[in-house]
């Protein structure tokens, strides 16, 4: 049985690519919210539109999809977080953006408005800022507690946010995050973007992810407007997609191990991350790859001796990064910090939908490529690694265990690459659709939801990165654990500020 | 480890010779820098690195810096943790609302002479983003800029002439 046929609804939008969306009275809200609290299915999406929410859920076993959304009625809807909670920093979001309010919700407080708006629900009824009333953090009362505040601006070349501790000498008691400081406004800036203005922006909603998130949106688009792309360009998507993650991975391994003061990892894995980058540049002619992946295929095509540099990249990475796993393994005073230091439990990964290899290193066996099979990742053949630990260490493996995935699928892909063309034509058409998208980036699923206006431009774009549900997960594996680890746990989740805080 | 540690000595340095300083840089800084105290630094200067929106790409680049292959540090330029250790705000993405009160305070906190280097498209005029009700535009809107270095990201190749052409004029 579908997932949709399970929550009752008043009618099917036809409109709406490759997965179905229903629109639903009360009783299938409910419904819906019933199925995520009892844990049948996860919570993909909470976003806001004109007046209506919508709600993606997943059913993770039959790789099925449904969204819900639900009209409110004077501006309100009844709460998913009373009874889920991680959809409540999404409502807290809904109702900066869209003036929805979420009734019951067990909090109130701003999410990504911080007071230095001019306008209030900016994508809803507009009304001007007034004075804003004092944030309040979270209260942790104890004897000897103190507070440590940290950020916005942070010590490192890092993202800002906004972390509050409380802390029992040097145990923390209480992590309490503060996003939204690089709230851009992308969503507002997509409504009435043209499909090259919203390809940019889309890219541009977390630099690191890049690829990811153009892939997930051209998927988007090409599910709305049902254009199918030619086979090269599938494969072309999924190599640069699978040195996004090298470059990522390797980064990160090596910086994880920093933050342990393990500097030689951080110099070695800096090597191959450079070399990523230079590959990339040699096929693509951009180090990040910004703007290859774009609606109906690439923008251009792998250059002739992009393969060459590849394979050398390839040969590199088999001769050095096993020596460096090793390293990794036999440093003891390294795994003295990774070791059971901060642990994630399944039940909570599981329960937040947590994806990549913060949900990975918890025992949530769940990757868009192998779950949804979007293309061309059903024509090739990877592992997904799983471990249950959920430390530190749990994540950093999971990590090496995906970079020697992404070396052979980049070799498979080289080895299978169609010839042919690499776009498809673009025709818009002059009916409202909807399309819905989702691509495996580095640290998880990113999800990319639109609607278009049927004049050729997006009417309404929503992007949910996977850090919306990894940062709560960070407050909770942070407890109990010493103020000094928490850069490594940090680290080891590497959440997008940018990607959240859209 | 060791196998790791003696290949390094044997090997042949990754370390690329430092680009020449950007022609435009330089131009950019003889204008700006009047009004700077040219004060003598020797060949060292002090970077702090602010995110005030960007989407984060730039912070990948500008990370770059540190590897073998460019080395920043033997230039005299390394990143510190402080404002209050800083020669240099080095500034990405276009300034959100949010990240304009935090941008002021980090530069009120840098002690003078100092300079501010905006990196990025964004940080010359907004980019992309320019027009939305979050973004407060350009770095230079919300404190005065010495030097920007353009790209979408620059390339840590980019970043270094621009770096370079500083410490050149600020000398």
């Amino acid at each position: 049985m579908a997932l949709i046929d399970s929550i009752k609804h008043r009618e099917s939008v036809k409109a709406h690519r490759p997965w179905p969306r229903v629109v639903v009275g009360d009783d299938g809200w409910q419904k819906a919210i019933e199925l995520l609290a009892r844990g049948r299915c996860t919570l993909l999406g909470l976003w806001g539109d004109a007046g209506d929410v919508h709600m993606a859920l997943l059913d993770e076993k039959a790789g099925d999809i449904a969204v819900v959304s639900y009209a409110c009625k004077s501006g309100e809807y009844p709460s998913v977080a009373a009874r889920h909670p991680p959809a409540l920093r999404l409502e807290r979001a809904i109702r900066d953006l869209f003036g929805l309010e979420a009734m019951g919700t067990p909090d109130t407080r701003p999410w990504l408005d911080l007071g230095f708006w001019d306008v209030r629900h900016p994508l809803g009824k507009q009304q001007r800022a007034q004075n804003p009333a004092p944030y309040v953090f979270l209260p942790a009362e104890g004897e000897g507690l103190h507070q440590i505040p940290v950020g916005p601006v942070h010590a490192g070349i890092i993202e800002p946010g906004h972390f509050r501790f409380t802390a029992n000498g040097e145990h923390v008691v209480r992590l309490e995050q503060r996003l939204g400081y690089v709230h851009k406004g992308i969503e507002s800036l997509m409504a009435g973007a043209s499909l090259d203005a919203a390809a940019k922006l889309a890219g541009r909603t977390s630099g690191d992810s890049t690829v990811a998130y153009s892939f997930a949106f051209a998927l988007a688009i090409e599910a709305a407007l049902q254009v199918k792309i030619p086979p090269r360009a599938a494969y072309l998507r999924a190599l640069m997609a699978e040195l996004e993650r090298l470059a990522n991975h390797f980064g990160d391994i090596g910086a994880i191990c920093n933050d342990a003061s393990f500097a030689l990892m951080h110099a070695q894995t800096g090597i191959l991350r450079e070399r990523c980058l230079r590959a990339a540049e040699a096929c693509f002619g951009h180090r990040l790859m910004m703007d290859v992946i774009v609606p109906g295929g690439m923008a251009r095509d792998i250059a002739p001796d992009g393969p060459n540099a590849l394979r050398a990249l390839l040969a590199e990475a088999h001769k050095t990064f096993p020596r460096l796993i090793e390293l990794y393994d036999n440093t003891a005073s390294l795994l003295d910090r990774t070791v059971t230091t901060g642990i994630v439990k399944p039940a909570l990964a599981r329960q937040f939908g947590a994806g990549g290899h913060v949900g990975r290193a918890s025992g949530r066996n769940f990757d868009a490529r192998r779950n949804l099979r979007y293309a061309p990742y059903d024509a090739l053949t990877f592992d997904v690694p799983v471990l249950e630990a959920g430390d530190v260490n749990a994540r950093v493996w999971v990590r090496i265990r995906e970079v020697e995935q992404s070396l052979t699928l980049i070799e498979q892909i080289l080895n299978a690459l169609p010839d042919g063309e690499t776009r498809a034509p673009i025709k818009t058409t002059a009916r409202i659709c909807e399309g819905l998208g989702l691509a495996e980036a580095f640290r998880g699923d990113v999800l990319v939801w639109l609607r278009l206006d049927g004049k050729g431009r997006v009417a309404r774009c929503h992007l949910r990165d996977a850090s919306w549900f990894q940062w709560p997960l960070l407050e909770a594996a942070i407890e109990g654990n010493i103020v000094a680890d928490f850069p490594l746990c940090n680290k080891s989740f590497n959440c997008s500020y940018s990607g959240h805080d859209l | 480890m060791r196998r790791t540690l003696f290949e390094n000595i044997t090997h042949r340095v990754l370390t690329e010779p430092a680009p020449k300083p950007d022609e435009a840089a330089l131009a950019e800084l003889a204008k700006s820098l009047k009004r700077a105290a040219r004060a003598k630094l020797g060949r060292s200067l002090s970077i702090r690195q602010v995110d005030a929106g960007s989407c984060n790409g730039c912070e990948l680049e500008i990370h770059a810096l540190n590897n073998a292959f460019y080395d920043l540090e033997r230039l005299g330029l390394r990143f510190v943790a402080s404002p209050r250790h800083a020669d240099v705000l080095l500034v990405t993405g276009p300034v959100t609302r949010n990240m304009r009160e935090a941008l002021l305070r980090t530069y009120n906190a840098t002690p003078d002479p100092k300079w501010v280097v905006a990196v990025g498209s964004c940080a010359v005029d907004g980019g992309i983003f320019a027009g939305s009700y979050a973004v407060a535009g350009g770095v230079k809107e919300t404190i005065p800029v010495d030097l920007h270095i353009r790209g979408c990201p620059p390339s840590p190749t980019e970043l270094l002439k621009g770096l370079i052409a500083l410490l050149e004029q600020a000398r």
